[in-house]
């Protein structure tokens, strides 16, 4: 692979922002300083430079959902959107729960446009019953452990998978296994489509509280200080989840959180379209809901915005919204639509989008973090300034329920480097 | 409707108190069509209407039959437990196929909230929302109107309460809205358990005690007391929720002597109406049936035939 020059672009990493060129060679960065030149040279006048993003949350489809997305397509968009990994969900059909489901993924992503990093299932099978055998996936690289969509409710269950992941440092390199909540207590939340409140009253639908998913952050926060294990709150909606999670930061515990784009932003309302591109799991929210996760993301109380990339076929998306499955795409909108509504700095957005998620995901080794010279060239290029119009019909998602379709956005990923390699350029994905 | 600037009727939040004065005043031309020897007009002669009840209905689909038999329309039945949609069809390709045959009107009853919104979308035919879900069931809640109208004038300032399981009632979300445009004061009776969540943006007051309002009701309305919903143990059982929220005979003595006793059907007697109450001559549980054939040809005529500018009443009925 010929060299690679990037000119006169603006680095903002955890280092700091300044601007320098920057040379890639055999898929390393090998030289940062001025005036650098080579083969081909990337002009990066006006346009930020940062450490590629890492999605701690998506569902590629693979193996089992592939008519709504295949982990090419879905790395073809994660790549537009500026990803250089992406943590794949487990729950797909079959789970990822055992070592024969994570070298298949390993293996569907060979063409991939950027790292692809496997979950794994917390039980077998994601029924809640007995551990998945997480030693021996964490020996094939899995860092991070979730049952997906209902997570693990047995009390019991949740205390022995942290017990356990807390004793695989040794075969992890020596990071935290981490255990990963996305759930909200069952009993409480079932059949419940969308918030239950205001919204959910006016148009008959059944509710899910906010309090179901706070019984579980509060319950997993004291699972945490029993065991030291390592807890991370997927998708975070509430104001009281917020609040919970800063307190037991604040209390020294070792757990972190995500927030998706949409629960930033939107607000349970949309459902008064019937539209099933607005129903996610968990739902949209309230106006004070979404401000306390601006407010935890601004804070570093919520650590990273995970997309919980969920694509879904059109027929799928048509069905009634108290039977259509949950979820919306992400990927290909994530920075633009938290660059336009979040109110952060780029430094912020660089933060909660790349070095944060590298961080949990146990992938700082090579991605996130700094840009500096022998580090492997992961790397996003974005114009900030740049207006434009979200549109599904334009994405590389295989699917098209994006709940953003018509919106205005600021900040377009212009190139995407994933290892060196050129995977996205003036926009366009190369493969 | 004219609000709305649709040709549907899917929510009784898309009337304003215009719409539903000119829906009730056809109606009134429309009853006396039901009392000729031979009650048919020519109406909507030519137009043909479809039956799409995804949920189990007799009444409901039997009056509208009535109302488009009486304006002459042919009518089709779209049987959910015998179609393609048991071999997996989805509504979208249910509806598509269904109004490729030349349909000028969809009636449609789903057990799913919004279901008939979306199929709004997918067809160029009227949509009349006949019940989805816990939602709307605007065609009850205009029948309920007229019935109500008939006996006590206008509504301006008359006390409805409405009594029962609210929250997964679609004819109290259809009647809350509909009463409160008509200018009504109306007030939702039930047990937390079977009130929603939040009442914010209803125009409505709500008690948990039926006796703090009985008194000074107008209009004492019951709803269905869903048996079926027992496994969700909203109530600890039918004989206390007869014994706190039915309309015993005790209850109904204290009702002023105009006020109307009213049911969308079909009633458990001794649940949520004492037998004997139901049959009092201020109940007007059979004339709420009767009535809705008669809405239901206002409305199938206003969407269906002569649109929404003002209507030849003349014209209608000859």
């Amino acid at each position: 692979m010929p060299d690679l020059v990037l000119t006169n672009g603006t680095l903002v990493d955890g280092d700091g922002t300044r601007r320098a060129d920057l040379r890639i060679s055999d898929g390393l960065i090998t030289d940062i300083g001025d005036h650098l030149d080579g083969a081909t040279v990337i002009d990066a006048d006006g346009l930020i430079v940062a450490p590629g993003f890492v999605d701690l949350h998506a569902d590629l489809g693979e193996p089992g959902g592939e008519e709504a997305e295949t982990i090419q397509t879905g790395s073809r968009s994660a790549a537009l959107g500026g990803y250089t990994a992406v943590v794949a969900m487990p729950a797909t059909e079959p789970p990822a729960d055992s070592l024969a489901v994570i070298n298949q993924i390993h293996d569907l992503a060979r063409d991939a446009l950027c790292e692809i990093v496997p979950s794994g299932t917390v039980t077998v099978g994601r029924h809640g019953e007995m551990l998945s055998p997480m030693a021996e996936l964490v020996r094939a690289g899995v860092r991070m452990f979730t049952d997906a969509i209902s997570g693990v409710q047995n009390d019991r269950l949740m205390r022995t998978a942290l017990e356990y992941a807390s004793g695989l440092t040794h075969l992890a390199d020596g990071l935290d296994v981490v255990v990963a909540q996305p759930g909200a207590v069952e009993s409480l939340a079932a059949g419940g489509v969308m918030h239950e409140g205001e919204w959910s009253s006016r148009l008959g639908m059944p509710g899910q509280p906010a309090e179901a998913e706070e019984l579980m952050v509060m319950r997993d926060i004291a699972l945490a200080r029993l065991t030291g294990g390592r807890v991370h709150f997927q998708h975070v909606t509430t104001a009281g989840s917020v609040d919970m999670i800063r307190a037991a930061k604040a209390a020294g515990l070792a757990v972190t959180a995500e927030a998706t784009p949409h629960h930033l932003c939107l607000d349970h309302s949309a459902c008064s379209s019937f539209d099933p591109v607005f129903k996610v799991m968990p739902p949209l929210r309230t106006i004070t809901d979404t401000a306390a996760v601006r407010a935890g993301l601004l804070d570093g109380t919520i650590d990273a915005i995970a997309t919980d990339h969920s694509p879904r076929t059109r027929q799928d998306k048509e069905r009634p919204f108290l039977d259509a499955p949950p979820g919306v795409i992400g990927l290909e909108t994530a920075f633009a639509v938290a660059n336009t509504e979040l109110g952060a700095d780029i430094e912020t957005l660089v933060q909660l989008l790349s070095t944060n998620p590298a961080r949990i995901a146990g992938i700082g080794d090579r991605h996130g973090g700094v840009i500096a010279v022998g580090r492997p060239a992961n790397l996003a290029i974005i114009d900030l300034d740049h207006e434009w119009t979200i549109t599904a019909a334009a994405m590389a998602s295989r699917s098209a329920n994006t709940p953003f379709e018509g919106r205005t956005v600021r900040g377009k990923v212009r190139h995407t480097i994933w290892n060196g390699d050129h995977v996205v350029n003036m926009g366009e994905a190369t493969r | 409707m004219r609000r709305s600037g649709t040709r549907h009727l899917l929510s009784m939040a898309d009337l304003d108190r215009d719409d539903i004065e000119q829906i009730l005043n056809l109606t009134e031309s429309f009853a006396e069509v039901g009392e000729r020897s031979i009650p048919k007009v020519p109406a909507l002669r030519g137009k043909t209407i479809a039956w799409v009840f995804y949920e189990d209905s007799t009444r409901t689909r039997l009056s509208f039959e009535t109302a488009a038999k009486r304006l002459s329309a042919d009518t089709m039945n779209f049987s959910v437990s015998s179609s393609s949609v048991n071999k997996g069809e989805s509504l979208r390709d249910t509806i598509e196929t269904i109004t490729a045959m030349g349909i000028d009107g969809v009636v449609v009853r789903h057990r799913a909230a919004g279901a008939p919104h979306q199929v709004a979308q997918w067809t160029d035919a009227s949509v009349i929302n006949a019940g989805d879900g816990w939602h709307q069931h605007p065609t009850q809640a205009l029948l309920d109107l007229y019935s109500a109208t008939r006996h006590l004038g206008e509504l301006d300032g008359k006390h409805v309460a409405i009594v029962g399981d609210i929250n997964h009632s679609r004819v109290a979300r259809s009647n809350a809205i509909g009463f409160a445009a008509m200018g009504a004061q109306v007030t939702l009776v039930g047990p937390p358990t079977l009130l929603p969540p939040s009442l914010a943006g209803w125009p409505v007051e709500a008690t948990h005690d039926l006796d703090s309002v009985i008194d000074d009701l107008d209009i004492c309305y019951l709803l269905r007391m869903q048996l079926e919903r027992q496994g969700q143990a909203t109530v600890p059982t039918l004989r206390e929720y007869h014994q706190e929220f039915g309309l015993t005979s005790a209850r109904a003595d204290r009702l002023g002597s105009d006020a109307l006793i009213m049911h969308p059907g079909p009633m458990n007697r001794g649940v949520e109406i004492a037998g004997e109450v139901a049959d009092r001559p201020n109940a007007i549980i059979t004339e709420q049936v009767a009535n809705g054939v008669s809405v239901r040809m206002a409305v199938l005529f206003l969407l269906l035939g002569a649109g929404l500018e003002p209507v030849d009443h003349n014209l209608a009925v000859a």
